[in-house]
């Protein structure tokens, strides 16, 4: 479904891709654990386009979570934001994709990140600025890491953004059981003390994906927890 | 007289007024002042509560949507507790805000040093691009307010306004750029920063010496001051409000091709620990128009007897 000036490329092609900056043909769950969910976002729910990167309606999708950006750099290409010649350059003094992205150097992406959890306060500062301007249509997406939300600067704009009502705020949160300290199901419950509207999914499963990411939650802020493989094999048991 | 910060609130809700473009991003303190312009612009007027991070951040996502953020609270709260946000969400996002604060280095003494910040233009001074306005009035407040509101004609304008109790007697005409000539001497440069002017003015009484009033500290004024010293010599003295020291680098550098001696003087490094008032804080640290004239006709006083040519340091 997507056209390009030059040809189409698919969910399957993103592996390949991401082989042009790592130089592997197999990538491990770490590096991929954004990846179809950045796909089935990019490819079935955002409103943007290489062609309207200044469009005051596009929607915005913030990566905060900005380590290990293959994944992004490869949908950003694979749906000709960025051309494929880049790639390789990847990490290197000449290109403009680092390992943490830039947004004054990627087309398309809507900010720079890598220290963690400055992108949930910024989203909530861009729903607050497309609402006062007269803009309902443009939705914000931000997406966290499950150990990112160890910051507290998230806390602050989870607590802020339900009872703000901001109903055009969507954070997706990959858990890939990466942070240290946590309870099972403390992510969606987090949020939904603050008033937003929660659903967990399996991170791998698109069209599980694509509902919880067009669900409706009227009055109120969305987060989809996209559950996928831990980052770490599990510590064995001590009993 | 009403005071910087009194003054703060009703300039800003006539911009809200006049620009659809300006918003003001608050964490709770200050907000009584804004309850009027939350009424007429609910949209653009956000208290976030005590978050000081997210106070950065919104600004940040409102400034990325094209808006012109204010964001206010006290200085140790704006600057020092949200630092990396503002180094990131506004500096590494490329874009613009207008930070104003309050409570200055001590306009509280009684809440003690936790309410204190005289780092707050050092550690600024470590970012690129920042303009910073350091008024020494509340006319000369309304002024660089405006100015730095409406400096966001290129989107990736920074400013900070450092609002103080403390006050000179008359304002000045500022232009949020230029230091301006109050007193023309032969003996050494006094570059009275903000506040300072009437200290300063009190303590170089009858010293033969030239004093520049700056407001505008970043960019630094250095035209101003090389001019300043063609007929005044190169001994310059800085008086700021701020962290002692905290321009000596920058007029350092605005006389880097000429001998020069530069004496930074502020507020002071070691805690005091100390309520009590402003005046016996100013005191403390020197500030006072007494404790001036005598650091200042010191340092003039023991200027090194150079020969009049120097030992070559490269072969004829």
């Amino acid at each position: 479904m997507t056209t390009m000036t030059e040809r189409t490329y698919g969910f399957t092609d993103l592996p390949r891709l991401m082989a042009l900056m790592t130089g592997a043909e197999k990538h491990g769950p770490a590096a991929t654990s954004t990846l179809d969910a950045l796909w089935v976002l990019y490819d079935r729910v955002l409103r943007v386009g290489p062609e309207r990167l200044d469009d005051p309606e596009r929607d915005r999708f913030l990566l905060s979570k900005g380590h290990g950006p293959m994944a992004y750099y490869a949908v950003l290409a694979a749906k000709g934001f960025l051309p494929l010649e880049w790639l390789p350059g990847f990490g290197s003094y000449d290109s403009p994709l680092g390992h943490h992205p830039d947004r004054v150097l990627v087309p398309g992406a809507e900010i720079g990140s890598g220290s963690l959890g400055h992108g949930l306060p910024i989203a909530v500062g861009t729903a607050l600025g497309l609402r006062a301007q007269g803009r309902p249509d443009p939705a914000v997406w931000v997406l966290i890491g499950d150990a990112e939300l160890d910051e507290g600067s998230n806390h602050e704009a989870i607590a802020f953004a339900g009872p703000a009502g901001l109903d055009r705020l969507h954070t997706i949160v990959i858990d890939n059981s990466s942070a240290s300290h946590a309870r099972p199901g403390g992510i969606a419950a987090r949020f939904e003390a603050a008033g937003w509207s929660a659903d967990t999914v399996d991170g791998r499963d698109h069209e599980a994906l694509h509902a919880a990411f067009t669900a409706p939650h009227p009055g109120r802020p969305r987060v989809v927890v996209a559950r996928v493989e831990p980052k770490h094999a599990p510590a064995p048991s001590r009993t | 007289m009403d005071t910087m910060r009194e003054r703060f609130a009703p300039v800003v809700t006539r911009l809200l007024d006049e620009d659809p473009r300006v918003a003001v991003v608050l964490a709770e303190i200050g907000r009584d002042g804004f309850a009027e312009a939350e009424r007429r612009h609910p949209d653009r007027v956000v208290n976030v509560g005590i978050r000081e991070q997210l106070l950065i951040g919104t600004g940040a996502g409102l400034a990325l949507t094209g808006m012109r953020p204010v964001m206010h609270t006290f200085a140790s709260f704006l600057v020092e507790r949200p630092f990396e946000q503002v180094k990131l969400d506004l500096g590494h996002q490329d874009v613009g805000a207008v930070l104003v604060s309050a409570a200055a280095s001590f306009d509280w003494p009684a809440g003690g040093y936790t309410h204190m910040a005289p780092g707050d233009v050092a550690l600024l001074d470590t970012l690129d691009g920042w303009t910073v306005h350091v008024p020494g009035h509340p006319d000369e407040a309304e002024a660089l307010l405006r100015h730095a509101v409406g400096a966001g004609k290129t989107k990736d304008d920074k400013v900070y306004v450092r609002l103080s109790v403390q006050s000179n007697e008359c304002a000045l005409a500022v232009d949020g750029q230029r230091f301006l000539t109050v007193r023309e001497g032969r003996r050494g440069v006094v570059v009275a920063v903000g506040p300072m002017l009437d200290a300063v003015l009190a303590a170089t009484e009858g010293l033969d010496v030239t004093v520049l009033y700056a407001t505008t500290m970043r960019p630094f004024d250095a035209g101003a001051l090389r001019r300043a010293t063609e007929a005044a010599g190169t001994d310059v003295v800085l008086v700021e409000p701020y962290l002692a020291g905290t321009s000596t680098a920058a007029a350092n550098d605005a006389l880097a091709d000429v001998p020069h001696r530069v004496l930074g003087l502020g507020v002071g490094r070691p805690k005091l620990r100390r309520y009590g008032q402003i005046e016996e804080h100013v005191t403390a640290h020197g500030l006072d128009a007494h404790s001036l004239r005598k650091s200042i006709a010191d340092f003039l006083d023991t200027r090194i007897n150079r020969p009049a040519v120097g030992p070559r340091l490269t072969p004829a």
